[in-house]
């Protein structure tokens, strides 16, 4: 038994890491994001961190290496969503239009297949969202696709080890009907500005009682208010889903009155109140369609929202909001934008360290730099060309997908499978650690 | 003096010049249009490179190398780095459907009965949607649109060119084929019916006997009516001895009165047109290779996610697909197991092919064939089998390939215009040509 598996332990596959040891990938182009493309770059990755890069002669090597050469490839950063459906997971119910007690932690089924299909789409990080259908559909969570077998070991956390998410809202259409939901906007807006109110009020009861340091003045556990609260204070981003030109300016209006952080989602008419989002310093996370309608709100959607929010000066990310467009094309959204106008620069931008400033962990991901985690993908060519494939995802050194492997491929081409639940890598002793999981 | 002589001298030459190179090149009629293209991708033949399409009024009157071809001073010229065939979406809802997805803009579905073959899509589509613009602004001009996949039979399809202010402008082919769905798409589940596929596939040969039914006592009172008539005609004094016959009580059968529903589904078999069946699960594909085994009926696959399971059987019968849209969404349900590569598969294995938008009932309110051709080439299918996916093979697919799919002399003036290759992201369609008429300019 022991002879297995150390047979498996010296048969792992060329890419991945020996756990401890470091590993560099060369002959590369690189496009780090925020510094100039390296032609016949070098990646040193040790301990799921990026220790250095740079262009081959110009980085010192650590001997000890695993030397892997990407004959010509191209990386770039793992690519972030900062909207997201994937996981199978609600948040709210139906019962009412305003949920912050709801986690989209508690519904998440990190077996779904969607997830494996992301990964082969370079996608490294998602924002997963409750929702929709609410002015607020619950806390959305901050996941890696890690391959993680509980979604606690998916989750990003903060440095107090604190589980990360933002609050999910919205406006316009998506939140109106029935009682006890808005029939209007302006219904709408009242609605969510009493919630607030009434947790600006049991913060300010919390406070109270440990500014006195008194108990019994501590107002019982509100698990909805306690989100709110985290909205208040900051420690929440809200991510607003809203199109029409009029919502976006009544989500930033209540922004401002309440001072919570935000960011705007879809936003297709964002091309019609673009300096008003500058003016608000909002980013913007944008959604590319193929065409548009659909709903009434999105009836002025245009490919060119991310070229003009981007001359503007706004901070653009895209997202795919999954299953509304398929995870594994993402890199197709940031194209059909240069398309419509926008720079490649700023368009590869938005699918990583935009994304990565929006959820508040550009220190960690986003670009290629070192010290940050070792998320990148390797691509067979330019990554805002349709021919283009992603034939390697690594998150945090580990390799979790590779084209190259006929369970993996299934996962980027579809067939038959490809969207039943799948087992994470767990034991699977023929591969060994750090091996391919599928 | 002798001067202004030499420049009168000078100018008639010239009109002289321009009319003897008027009668020579054009004897007849006048060039409206020109496209002048880097790479020509006609569908017949090999790429022509620098070359030029002449159009005349609204058809194609000459194209071939520009050192052949001569383009008239008069002439409007378009320029572009790649030339393709007007794009052709085999399958779409364009038209049916509009863009604001409320309940007055959509005429795609009528719930009230599973099986209503005698809707007509043509007493339905709007010419000034606005997804007809946009799908036209990406260099589609042709589509097959019509009712949608998601009851038993739903109504019927007709073939569009995206232009014209009235269906009449429009219209190609008024009825193109019946569409009909097999499987979960068409099932409603408890309560209602069909509310299994058995039932649903009961529901629709019955459907079809009722209609053969129907058609033989057309047929019966016709062929009566005309032996009756033939007798008057062929000797005078029959009438008499025909009466007799009729009043000793054996009646010539009556015509029935007319049925809608009958006549539309007598059609499909009568192999006037082809029965349009969308089915994704390989069972139910191979209920729909049963049913036209059954009652020797033409069909169209659509959709076929799974078709790659049953692809012999598909060639063996001799059916054509219209494979589902490549970015199609297959996370759960009957599509769960579809492939980006299908198309590539079929392809390869010589069934013939065509690529759609297809029916989306949320966003994007229309795919657009031109970007999931594209997906398609990247996914095995290539740059030359996706480009005739949406143009050669999708018209000989639809019957219409004597007029458009190709740039040839003779055919329609419908022509798409690209600054690069048409399937790249990145790529713009700089214009739109449709019957010889500029409907789209500019980088979209």
């Amino acid at each position: 038994m022991f002879g297995l598996m150390v047979a498996a332990w010296l048969a792992v596959p060329v890419g991945s890491a020996l756990a401890g040891g470091p590993t560099v990938y060369k002959n590369a182009r690189i496009i780090p994001i925020g510094a100039p493309q390296i032609e016949n770059g070098v990646l040193v990755v040790r301990d799921g961190k990026i220790e250095a890069i740079g262009k081959a002669g110009e980085i010192p090597k650590p001997g000890d290496a695993e030397q892997i050469d990407l004959d010509g490839m191209t990386i770039m950063p793992g690519l972030i969503c900062t909207h997201s459906h994937l996981g199978g997971g609600w948040g709210g119910d139906s019962s009412e239009p305003i949920q912050p007690a709801c986690r989209i932690y508690d519904s998440i089924n990190v077996r779904d297949s969607g997830l494996q299909k992301a990964q082969a789409g370079g996608l490294t990080t998602l924002n997963v969202m409750p929702g929709s259908g609410h002015l607020l559909s619950g806390q959305t969570i901050y996941i890696k696709l890690n391959d993680a077998k509980t979604i606690d070991g998916a989750a990003i956390r903060n440095d107090e080890g604190e589980i990360m998410g933002g609050m999910k809202m919205a406006n316009g259409t998506n939140s109106q009907r029935q009682p006890p939901f808005p029939g209007t906007r302006a219904k709408s807006a009242a609605l969510v500005r009493q919630r607030l109110i009434d947790a600006q009020a049991y913060q300010r009861k919390i406070e109270k009682a440990e500014a006195e340091d008194d108990s019994d003045k501590m107002p019982e556990r509100d698990l909805a208010l306690e989100g709110l609260v985290e909205v208040l204070t900051g420690k929440r981003v809200v991510h607003f889903h809203t199109h029409r030109h009029d919502d976006i300016l009544t989500a930033l209006r209540l922004s401002e009155e309440f001072g919570f952080k935000i960011v705007l989602h879809h936003i297709s008419e964002g091309w019609k109140v673009a300096d008003e989002i500058v003016a608000a310093k909002a980013p913007c996370s944008v959604i590319v369609i193929d065409s548009p309608g659909g709903k009434l709100e999105a009836a002025e959607l245009l490919l060119k929202t991310g070229a003009v929010l981007e001359k503007a000066g706004a901070l653009v990310a895209f997202h795919t909001d999954d299953p509304i467009t398929d995870s594994r094309l993402f890199l197709r959204s940031a194209a059909l934008a240069v398309r419509a106008g926008m720079s490649r620069e700023k368009a590869l931008e938005a699918l990583t360290i935009a994304g990565a400033k929006m959820l508040e962990l550009d220190g960690r991901i986003g670009s290629l730099a070192a010290g940050k985690d070792a998320d990148f993908i390797v691509l067979d060519g330019d990554p805002l060309s349709v021919y283009t494939k992603v034939q390697q995802t690594f998150v945090e050194g580990k390799l979790v997908f590779d084209r190259s492997k006929s369970a993996d491929r299934l996962f980027a081409v579809g067939g038959y499978g490809a969207s039943d639940d799948h087992e994470p890598f767990s034991c699977c002793l023929e591969f060994g650690p750090g091996g391919p999981h599928h | 003096m002798l001067r202004k002589f030499n420049m009168k001298q000078n100018a008639i030459q010239t009109m002289v010049a321009m009319v003897s190179l008027l009668l020579s090149v054009q004897p007849l009629t006048a060039q409206t249009l020109a496209v002048r293209g880097k790479t020509i991708y006609t569908m017949a033949g090999d790429p022509i490179e620098d070359g030029v399409v002449l159009i005349d009024g609204k058809r194609i009157q000459r194209l071939g190398a520009s050192a052949q071809v001569t383009i008239p001073d008069d002439c409007r010229v378009l320029e572009a780095n790649v030339v393709v065939p007007g794009l052709i979406d085999a399958h779409a809802t364009i038209g049916l459907t509009g863009y604001l997805n409320q309940a007055q803009d959509q005429d795609v579905l009528e719930r009230s009965s599973p099986i209503q073959p005698e809707l007509r899509a043509l007493d339905a589509y709007n010419p000034r949607e606005r997804l007809v613009e946009w799908a036209r602004s990406f260099g589609v001009t042709t589509v097959h649109t019509g009712h949608a996949p998601g009851e038993i039979i739903s109504g019927q399809t007709m073939i569009a060119k995206l232009t014209g202010s009235s269906v009449n402008d429009a219209v190609i082919k008024p009825t193109a084929m019946i569409a009909c769905t097999l499987g979960d798409g068409a099932v409603k589940g408890e309560q209602k019916s069909p509310g299994t596929r058995s039932k649903a596939v009961a529901m629709l040969r019955s459907e079809l006997l009722a209609a053969q039914a129907y058609m033989r006592k057309v047929e019966r009172a016709e062929a009566a009516a005309t032996e009756s008539s033939d007798g008057d005609t062929s000797a005078n004094g029959d009438d008499e001895v025909k009466d007799s016959e009729d009043g000793e009580g054996k009646k010539s059968p009556q015509k029935p009165d007319r049925n809608l529903r009958y006549e539309a589904l007598g059609w499909v078999l009568k192999k006037e047109m082809p029965l349009l069946v969308t089915a994704h699960r390989a069972h139910d594909i191979s209920v729909a290779l049963r049913l036209a085994r059954e009652f020797d009926i033409d069909i169209v696959l659509d959709g076929a996610a799974e078709a790659y399971l049953v692809a012999d059987a598909i060639k063996d019968a001799g059916v054509p697909v219209i494979v589902h849209p490549t970015m199609m969404r297959s996370h759960r349900g009957s599509t769960e197991n579809a492939s980006m590569e299908t198309a590539a598969k079929l392809a390869t294995l010589g069934i013939p092919m065509a690529m759609q938008s297809g029916y989306e009932s949320y966003v994007p309110k229309t795919r657009i064939v031109l970007f999931e051709a594209g997906i398609a080439a990247a996914y095995g299918l290539g740059f030359d089998g996706a480009l005739r996916a949406c143009t050669i093979d999708a018209a000989k697919l639809l019957g219409i390939d004597q007029r458009v799919g190709s740039i040839e002399a003779g055919k329609d003036a419908d022509l798409a215009l690209y600054d690069g290759d048409p399937f790249e992201y990145t790529t713009h369609c700089t214009a739109t040509i449709i019957n010889g008429e500029v409907l789209h300019e500019g980088e979209r």
